[in-house]
C-alpha cells in the first residue's frame, strides 16, 4: 500500500428513502478515524445539514453532486492518494464503481481503500454473486437473471408463482416485489427496468425467517461478526421495513453459528477489508432427515452489502461497537487487535460484543404524507426513519420503541385504530405500518397465536410476547388495587405511566406519583459491549425496570440535557441532528457536561463519542422526567431537536424541570393558533384571515367571504393528508366530506390562501428578547409549497428593501413580546410590500445548518451562548451581502412510494435536501438539482401547463429558454396549440383520455423524453386525474419531473445559460 | 417471590422459582454467552456451579432432544436468569426449560438484576452461594474436591472408524463435551473414550489398548478433555499424560486438559478471579497477526509455562495464557474450546492441526 496522506471520502447526498441519516454517522466516523492518523480528508457531499460537512471534521468539503462528472473534476483538483467508497451508501458506491470502470481512478493514481472494487462489483451483480456462492457450496434461492420483462415472465413460468423480483445496483429494494401472477410480475418488471438493467426472478420463500450478520474483516484475515439480527417480519418484507431484533431470539446455537460461519466464509472468499453484511433466509421448519447425527437446517443467502449500511448503523448502536470507525481503520491496513475498544477502554476491537439487553428497531413510515400512496409494506422500502428501543425483556424494548416513533401510540395496544375484526384480519394478511397493533388487537379478540402465525409468518415466539402484554393489561381490569407487584410487572413489560393511567382511570402523573411512592424507578445501565465482564468507562446508557441499580452517578449541576430529534420523518430529519450535535459541542465552552437523550440509531448525536453522556431513550415526558429525576441537571434544552422536544416544554416546566431558553408559556403563545393570532393582532402584525369551524355551512360562508382559495387544517383526518388548499366550493365540500371530519369535537381551521405571494424564511437568534442574528432567505416557489419542499436561496434574490425593513421590525417586536432566548424561525408571505406572518417557531428550524454554513456564522453556537446569558455579540447587520449564492433544494423519493402523486403542496413530501454554492442563483440551483438526481435533458422535453392564466405566465418567462433549448418539445392538445401560436416548434402527443396512440406515456416509455414539466391546474377535475397519470408515469419511468411553475422556469433558465462542463468546481472554503 | 439467592459475602436476593422447588449450593459464576443454553447447561465443566446467564432472555427455543446436549444431563447446580421465557418456539423444541429443570430436580430462578449480580461477582471474584427454596441449605465449595471423578464416564467405550486404516485416539474423559468426541470422529479417526483415571500403559510402558480394540496397534494420539474444577486434584490423569509424553505420543488438551498437560510438563496453574465464561474471547496466536474468537468456560488458568513449551495463544483482553505448544514434539493444548457448542467454530481447525501431527 502506498503512503496515504490525503483521502477523498464520498458522501451519500440527500436523505432519501433507502439511504438516510445512517450515512452521516458512517461518514463522520470514517473522517474521525482518518484524522486520527494525520490524514488530510476531502469530502464530497451536497447534504449541507449533515455533521460530516461541518467545519469540525473534514479538511475540505465540496457541496457538489456525488456523480462521476463532478467527482472526477474534484480528483483532478485535489489529487488524493486514496478514496473511500463504502461510507456513503449506494450513491457513493455506484459513483465509485463508475470512476473505477471509466479508468479515472487509475488515471489519477487514486487507490480504493478497503474492500476491492472487484468484490463490490461481484456482490452487486446478483447472478455473478450467486455463481460465486455456489462454487463455495453455499446455497442461494433458486433464481435466474432477466434483462427484459419477456425473459422475466418466462423464468417465472418455469419457477412457478409466486416469485420474488430483486434488482441489482439499487438501494432499499427499489424495483423489487413479490408477484403472485403474470400481471403483477409484468408491472413490477416494467417498473424495475426503468431504473436497472438486470433483475433477478427468484422462487419466493414463503414465511422464511430473515437473519442478518454484520461482519468485520481486516487485511490479515481476522474476521468477526459484530452483531446478528433477526427480523420479526418474515422474508418478503424488506429489512428496512421490518421490525428487527438484535440479537436473534429464535435461533439455536447451531443455526446461529452455522450462519455465522457461512457469513465469514463468504467475506473471506471475497477479501472484504472493512465492514459488510450478509442476509440469510432460514427455514423455520426444515425437512427432518433420517440421520440423527444430522441437524435439519435449510438456509439461503439473500444478499450481501460490501459497504456500511443502515443495518451497520443499527448494529453499531445496538452493540456499542463503532463499526464505521473500525471499518475506516481497517481500510487503512490496521489489524483489528491494534484497535482499542473505545467503550471499555481496556479491551480491543477483535471480539464479538456480548449484550445483556436486547434491542428492537421499528421503522417509521409517513405514507399519509403522500397523496394517493398505497398503505401497504413489502419488499421495497417506503419507511423514512427508524427508532430503536432497548430493554431487558422483549416487551419492554418493543413498547419503548413504539412510543419512540412519536406517533402518539402509548404501546402495542391501541384502541380505536381498526374499524372491525375484518380489517384486523386484512392487516394481518396484507401488512401495513399498523401491523403490530393489528396483532395485539387480534389477540384481544381471541384470534389464536397459531392463526396469526399462519396469516403473518411472524414467529410465534414474538406473538407470545405480545400476548403477554395483552394478558397483563386484561388482568388489570379485574384487579381492585394497583399493588406494587402489579405496577412493577407492568413497568417491566414496558407499559407507560400514561397507559396504566388510562386503564385505571388515572392520569399518567398520578401513576408516576404512585410508583415513586412504591419505590419503583427505572435502573440506569451501561451498554458496555461485554455484558459486565469487564469494568467499562462508557457513557452509553439506557433505562430499564428489569434491574435495580445505577451503573453511573448523576452529573447534577454539571450536566445539561439536550433533547434530540427522535426518528427521522418527513419534516424532521438530519438537520435537527446537526443542531443537537452543534449544541452539545458548544456546551463545552460553558463548562457543562452534555447529556443527550435520543432514540434514533441513524444519528450522529447517538454516537459514543459525541456527548459526555448518552441516554438511548424515549423522548416522552415520562422518560425525560425519569432521567431528570436522576441527573438533577442544570438545565434542559428543548429547542434544538425540532418539534418533538419542543412539544415537551410545557409538561417539563410544569414538572419543575429547569428549561434553558424561551419560557414554555411563550412557546405556547406561538404554537397555539388562537393565542398566536391574538398576539399578532396585539402587535399589529398582519396575518391571513382565519377562523375555526364546527359545521360545513359556517366553513363555507367564511370561505366565500374571504374568497377562494382557502387553506384547510382539520384537527382529525380519516385518511391521507391533513392539510389542503381548496380552490372551489365543491373542492371544500368534498374534502370535508371524504377526508376530514368536521364537528364540535373536531373543529376545522380555515385561512385565506394568498396566491402568488413570495414566501420568506427568517432565521434568528435572540437573547432575552433582543434579536442578535436575523437572516432572511427566500423560496423560489411561490407560497403554497411547504417550506420543507421549497427551493431556498440565500441571499434572497427578489425581496424589496422595504419588505426587508418590515420583516426586521416584525421580528424584533415578536422577539421582544415573547422574550425569546435562543433560536427561532419566522415564516412570512410578501406580496408587493405587504408582509403577513404565517408561522413562528421558537426553536431551531430546518434551515439553521444551511444558513449557518452559508453565512459562515454558526447560529446554533450563538443560540447556545444565549442560553447562558452571556450578552452575546450581535451578528453584523448586513450578512446577506455575500459574493456568492447558495441554494437549498429538496430531495423527493416519489419513485419509491407506489402511486404517490409528485405534485407539491402544503403538506411536506420531500425526504431530504441538499445545498450547493454558485456564483449566481442559476449555477447554485443547477448544481443542487443535479445533486438530487435530476439530469440535464438531452432527448426531449414534455410540457403540459394547466389553465390559460398559467400558460401565459409560463410562456412570458420561459419563451426565450424554450427557443434556445435546442431539444424537441412535446405537448398535449391545448399546451401544444398554445406554444404553436407563439412560434415554438412543438410535437403534439395524445392525452390518456383521448385514447389515441401514441399517447404521452408511450413517449415516456420509448425514451424520447427526459424532462417533464407538468403544471397542474387545480380547478379542473379531469385535468387533475389525467395529469396525475402523466406525472406518475414520468416518475415510474425515472424521468425528471417539475410540477411547480417557478422552479420549472428557473431550471429551463439554468440549463440554457449554464453548461455542465464549465460549472466551477469550488470547495466550501473557496466561497467567502 | 418464593426463592432466595444468598451469597457468602452476606448478600441476599429475592428470586422467583421456575424450576424444581429444591435448594442448591455451589460456586456462583456468570457466563456472557448469548447463544446455546442447552449446550452450555450440559457442559460438565459447570459441575458444582450455580450459573448466572448475563443475556436476560432464556428459554426462547426450548429444549431439544438429548442427542443435541453436551452430556446426558444438566451439569449446573442451578440456573439464574433475568427473564425466563416459558413459551418456547422452535421446531426442535421438545420441552420448556423449566420442565427440564423440574425433571432433573434442579432449581431455575429468575432474578431481575442479573447485571448487578454479575458486576458483584466481577468485583469480588467468584463467590460461594446458595439458592434456597423451601428448605435451608449450607454452602458448598466445589473447588475443594475432585469434581472430575463425578462427571467422567465410568466405563471405556470404543468408537471405531469405518475406515480400517484410521488412526486411534485415546480420549481421557475428564468431563468431555460430546462435541469433542464428535469433532474427532467426523475426521475419520477411531476414538477410545476412557475414564479420567484410566491408565493405558502396563508397567513396562506398553499399551493396554489391545484389550479394547482387539488390535495390536498402539493408540496414535492422546487427547485430554475439558472438565470441572481445580486441575491439581486430577493427579491420575497428570501421571498418564507424563507417561504418554515420555513415549512422545502426540498429545492434545482442551480447557482442563490444557491445565493438566501443563502440570504434567512441569508448569503451574492458578485460579482466576472470576474466570472466563463466554463465547467471545479473543485469542491471539503468538507470532502471527491472527486473532480467533473462542468459547471459554474455566475458572483456573495456566500461569507458568513448562520448559520446552512456548506460548501458543494469548487472551487479547487480559493477557492470560490460552494455549501452549512444545518447541519440538507434538504436544499442545488450548484453554479455549475448539469444539465450540456453544459458540463459534473458528478454531475447529485445531483438530485437523493435531491430527496432522499424528499422521506425520
Amino acid at each position: 500500500m502506498k503512503d496515504i496522506k490525503k483521502v477523498l471520502v464520498l458522501g451519500s447526498g440527500a436523505l432519501k428513502i433507502g439511504e438516510a441519516g445512517e450515512f452521516d454517522y458512517s461518514g463522520s466516523q470514517a473522517i474521525k478515524a482518518l484524522k486520527e492518523e494525520g490524514i488530510e480528508v476531502v469530502l464530497v457531499n451536497p447534504n449541507i445539514a449533515t455533521i460530516q460537512t461541518s467545519k469540525i471534521l473534514a479538511d475540505r468539503v465540496y457541496f457538489l453532486p456525488v456523480n462521476p462528472d463532478f467527482v472526477e473534476k474534484i480528483i483532478d483538483k485535489e489529487r488524493p492518494d486514496g478514496i473511500f467508497l463504502s461510507f456513503g451508501g449506494q450513491t457513493a458506491l455506484n459513483c465509485g464503481l463508475d470512476l473505477f470502470n471509466q479508468g479515472i481512478l487509475k488515471r489519477y493514481n487514486v487507490q480504493v481503500l478497503g474492500t476491492p472494487v472487484s468484490t463490490i462489483e461481484l456482490t452487486e451483480d446478483r447472478q455473478a454473486f450467486a455463481d460465486h456462492l455456489h462454487k463455495l457450496d453455499i446455497s442461494t434461492p433458486v433464481s435466474k437473471p432477466a434483462y427484459n420483462t419477456k425473459d422475466a415472465l418466462a423464468i417465472a413460468q418455469e419457477l412457478g408463482y409466486p416469485v420474488m423480483v430483486r434488482s441489482g445496483f439499487s438501494l432499499g429494494g427499489q424495483g423489487s416485489g413479490i408477484a403472485k401472477s403474470e400481471k403483477e410480475l409484468k408491472d413490477i418488471s416494467d417498473r424495475a427496468f426503468s431504473f436497472v438493467k438486470q433483475i433477478l426472478v427468484e422462487k419466493y420463500l414463503h414465511h422464511y425467517k430473515e437473519v442478518e450478520y454484520e461482519v468485520v474483516r481486516d487485511k490479515f484475515d481476522n474476521c468477526v461478526t459484530v452483531c446478528n439480527m433477526e427480523n420479526m417480519d418474515p422474508l418478503g418484507i424488506h429489512t428496512g421495513e421490518s421490525i428487527v431484533i438484535a440479537p436473534s431470539q429464535t435461533l439455536t446455537n447451531y443455526e446461529y453459528h452455522s450462519l455465522r460461519s457461512i457469513a465469514i466464509k463468504i467475506v473471506r472468499s471475497l477479501n472484504v477489508v472493512g465492514e459488510c453484511n450478509v442476509q440469510f433466509a432460514l427455514n423455520p421448519k426444515p425437512q427432518t432427515v433420517d440421520d440423527p447425527e444430522k441437524i435439519p437446517f435449510e438456509y439461503y443467502v439473500i444478499e450481501m452489502n460490501a459497504r456500511l449500511s443502515r443495518s451497520s448503523a443499527l448494529a453499531s448502536k445496538a452493540t456499542g461497537y463503532p463499526l464505521a470507525y473500525v471499518a475506516a481503520k481497517l481500510a487503512l491496513g490496521k489489524n483489528l487487535t491494534e484497535l482499542k475498544n473505545k467503550v471499555t477502554k481496556t479491551t480491543q476491537f477483535c471480539f464479538e460484543p456480548a449484550l445483556d439487553y436486547l434491542t428492537v428497531k421499528i421503522p417509521r413510515w409517513d405514507l399519509n404524507k403522500f397523496k394517493k400512496a398505497e398503505n401497504t409494506i413489502g419488499s421495497s422500502m417506503k419507511s423514512v426513519g427508524e427508532v430503536m428501543g432497548m430493554g431487558r425483556t422483549f416487551e419492554e424494548a418493543f413498547q419503548k420503541a413504539i412510543r419512540m416513533l412519536d406517533l402518539d401510540f402509548e404501546g402495542v395496544i391501541h384502541e380505536s385504530l381498526f374499524k372491525d375484526d375484518d380489517q384486523i384480519k386484512e392487516q394481518l394478511k396484507r401488512p401495513t405500518p399498523n401491523r403490530m397493533f393489528a396483532i395485539a388487537h387480534a389477540l384481544i379478540i381471541g384470534i389464536t397465536v397459531e392463526e396469526i402465525y399462519e396469516l403473518t409468518g411472524i414467529d410465534p415466539w414474538f406473538l407470545y410476547r405480545i400476548d403477554n402484554i395483552v394478558q397483563q393489561e386484561k388482568a388489570l381490569k379485574f384487579k381492585k388495587k394497583l399493588t406494587k407487584e402489579i405496577l412493577l410487572s407492568l413497568k417491566q413489560i414496558g407499559t407507560s405511566d400514561k397507559r396504566i393511567g388510562s386503564l385505571t382511570n388515572k392520569t399518567g402523573l398520578e401513576i408516576r406519583e404512585l410508583r415513586k411512592n412504591y419505590g419503583i424507578v427505572p435502573a440506569i445501565l451501561q451498554i458496555d459491549t461485554l455484558a459486565g465482564e469487564f469494568p467499562a468507562q462508557t457513557n452509553y446508557l439506557y433505562l430499564t425496570y428489569n434491574a435495580n441499580h445505577y451503573d453511573v452517578k448523576p452529573l447534577k449541576n454539571k450536566g445539561v440535557i439536550v433533547l434530540g430529534s427522535g426518528p427521522y420523518r418527513i419534516g424532521s430529519s438530519v438537520e435537527f441532528d446537526w443542531t443537537s450535535v452543534t449544541t452539545v459541542m458548544r456546551l463545552k465552552d460553558h463548562d457543562k457536561k452534555s447529556i443527550v437523550i435520543n432514540c434514533n440509531p441513524e444519528t450522529v448525536s447517538t454516537d459514543y463519542d459525541i456527548s459526555d453522556r448518552l441516554y438511548f431513550e424515549e423522548l416522552t415526558f415520562e422518560r425525560i422526567a425519569d432521567i431528570y429525576d436522576f441527573e438533577k441537571s442544570y438545565g434542559i434544552i428543548v429547542s434544538m431537536g425540532g418539534q418533538t422536544p419542543n412539544n415537551r416544554a410545557k409538561a417539563l416546566k410544569a414538572y419543575g424541570a429547569p428549561l434553558l431558553g424561551t419560557d414554555p408559556d411563550n412557546i405556547d403563545r406561538a404554537e397555539n393558533r388562537t393565542r398566536f393570532s391574538a398576539l399578532l393582532d396585539e402587535l399589529e402584525i398582519t396575518q391571513p384571515p382565519w377562523d375555526s369551524f364546527t359545521t360545513v355551512t359556517k366553513a363555507m360562508s367564511f370561505s366565500k367571504k374571504v374568497g377562494f382559495p382557502v387553506l384547510i387544517r382539520p384537527s382529525y383526518v380519516l385518511s391521507g393528508q391533513s392539510m389542503k388548499i381548496c380552490h372551489s366550493e365543491k373542492e371544500l365540500r368534498d374534502f370535508l366530506g371524504e377526508v376530514a371530519s368536521i364537528s364540535q369535537e373536531y373543529p376545522v381551521t380555515i385561512s385565506k390562501f394568498v396566491e402568488d405571494a413570495k414566501e420568506i424564511e427568517v432565521d434568528c437568534v435572540a437573547e432575552k428578547g433582543i434579536v442578535k442574528a436575523l437572516v432572511v432567505s427566500e423560496h423560489i416557489e411561490h407560497a403554497g409549497v411547504h417550506s420543507g419542499d421549497a427551493t431556498v436561496a440565500q441571499p434572497a434574490q427578489r425581496i424589496y428593501l422595504e419588505t426587508l425593513r418590515k420583516i426586521r421590525l416584525i421580528t424584533k417586536s415578536i422577539a421582544k413580546e415573547l422574550a425569546i432566548t435562543g433560536p427561532f424561525n419566522i415564516q412570512c408571505l410578501a406580496k408587493g410590500n405587504n408582509v403577513a406572518i404565517i408561522e413562528v417557531n421558537l426553536r431551531a428550524s430546518r434551515t439553521f445548518p444551511f444558513i449557518s454554513k452559508v453565512i459562515g456564522t454558526n447560529l446554533i453556537e450563538m443560540a447556545t451562548d444565549a442560553f447562558f446569558g452571556k450578552n452575546i455579540k450581535p451578528l453584523n447587520g448586513n450578512i446577506s451581502d455575500l459574493d456568492f449564492v447558495a441554494v437549498k433544494a429538496a430531495q423527493f423519493s416519489f419513485a419509491r412510494i407506489a402511486g404517490a402523486d409528485p405534485t407539491l403542496g402544503v403538506e411536506m413530501a420531500s425526504t431530504g435536501e441538499v445545498a450547493c454554492f454558485g456564483d449566481d442563483v442559476e449555477e447554485a440551483f443547477l448544481k443542487a438539482e443535479l445533486s438530487v438526481g435530476v439530469k440535464i435533458p438531452k432527448k426531449g422535453v414534455f410540457i403540459s401547463i394547466g389553465g390559460e392564466v398559467n400558460k401565459y405566465k409560463f410562456l412570458e418567462e420561459a419563451i426565450n429558454y424554450l427557443f434556445s433549448l435546442d431539444l424537441p418539445i412535446f405537448a398535449t392538445d391545448k399546451t401544444a396549440k398554445f406554444l404553436h401560436r407563439y412560434g415554438i416548434p412543438v410535437k403534439r402527443v395524445y392525452k390518456l383520455y383521448e385514447t389515441k396512440t401514441p399517447n404521452v406515456i408511450d413517449y415516456f416509455k420509448s425514451g424520447k423524453i427526459d424532462l417533464v414539466i407538468n403544471i397542474p391546474d387545480q380547478d379542473v377535475e379531469r385535468a387533475i386525474n389525467d395529469g396525475y397519470l402523466i406525472r406518475r408515469a414520468a416518475i415510474d419511468n425515472n424521468l425528471a419531473v417539475f410540477t411547480n411553475q417557478q422552479k420549472a422556469i428557473l431550471f429551463l433558465k439554468a440549463i440554457t445559460e449554464k453548461k455542465i462542463e464549465t460549472l466551477p468546481i469550488k470547495a466550501w472554503d473557496e466561497y467567502k | 417471590m418464593n426463592a432466595t439467592l444468598q451469597l457468602k459475602d452476606g448478600i441476599t436476593l429475592e428470586a422467583e422459582s421456575f424450576g424444581a422447588p429444591v435448594s442448591t449450593s455451589g460456586e456462583v459464576v456468570f457466563s456472557t454467552g448469548m447463544m446455546g443454553y442447552p449446550e452450555g447447561l450440559t457442559d460438565p465443566s459447570f459441575k458444582g456451579q450455580i450459573l448466572v446467564l448475563t443475556y436476560p432472555l432464556v428459554g426462547n427455543y426450548g429444549v431439544p432432544n438429548k442427542n443435541l446436549w453436551e452430556a446426558d444431563r444438566l451439569m449446573v447446580s442451578g440456573l439464574i436468569v433475568s427473564n425466563y421465557i416459558d413459551t418456547p418456539s422452535h421446531f426442535q423444541s421438545q420441552n420448556s426449560l423449566a420442565k427440564w429443570f423440574k425433571n432433573e430436580k434442579l432449581p431455575l430462578i429468575q432474578i431481575k438484576d442479573t447485571r448487578g449480580l454479575t458486576q458483584h461477582i466481577r468485583e469480588k471474584g467468584s463467590l460461594l452461594g446458595k439458592i434456597s427454596i423451601n428448605k435451608p441449605i449450607g454452602y458448598y465449595d466445589p473447588n475443594k474436591e475432585n469434581l472430575v471423578k463425578q462427571v467422567s464416564i465410568k466405563n471405556i467405550s470404543y468408537l471405531p472408524s469405518t475406515n480400517k486404516k484410521a488412526k486411534t485416539i485415546l480420549l481421557l474423559d475428564c468431563g468431555a463435551k460430546r462435541n469433542i468426541i464428535n469433532s474427532l470422529r467426523k475426521r475419520n479417526v477411531s476414538v477410545i473414550v476412557a475414564p479420567w483415571d484410566f491408565d493405558p500403559f502396563t508397567k513396562k510402558g506398553e499399551s493396554k489398548i489391545e484389550e479394547i480394540t482387539g488390535s495390536k496397534k498402539h493408540f496414535d494420539g492422546l487427547f485430554i478433555s475439558n472438565g470441572p474444577g481445580d486441575p491439581t486434584f486430577v493427579t491420575k490423569t497428570i501421571t498418564t499424560i507424563k507417561k504418554s509424553m515420555d513415549l512422545k505420543i502426540p498429545t492434545m488438551g482442551i480447557c482442563l486438559g490444557h491445565q493438566l498437560l501443563t502440570l504434567a510438563a512441569g508448569g503451574e496453574t492458578t485460579k482466576l478471579r472470576y474466570g472466563h465464561r463466554s463465547q467471545n474471547q479473543p485469542c491471539i496466536m503468538e507470532g502471527s497477526p491472527r486473532c480467533y474468537i473462542t468459547t471459554q468456560n474455566h475458572g483456573f488458568a495456566v500461569n507458568d509455562i513448562p520448559s520446552n513449551f512456548k506460548k501458543w495463544f494469548t487472551n487479547a483482553n487480559d493477557g492470560t495464557n490460552e494455549g501452549i505448544i512444545h518447541t519440538k514434539l507434538p504436544f499442545m493444548s488450548v484453554q479455549f474450546h475448539p469444539e465450540a457448542t456453544p459458540g463459534p467454530y473458528d478454531t475447529e481447525w485445531l483438530f485437523d492441526f493435531y491430527l496432522e501431527k499424528i499422521k506425520s
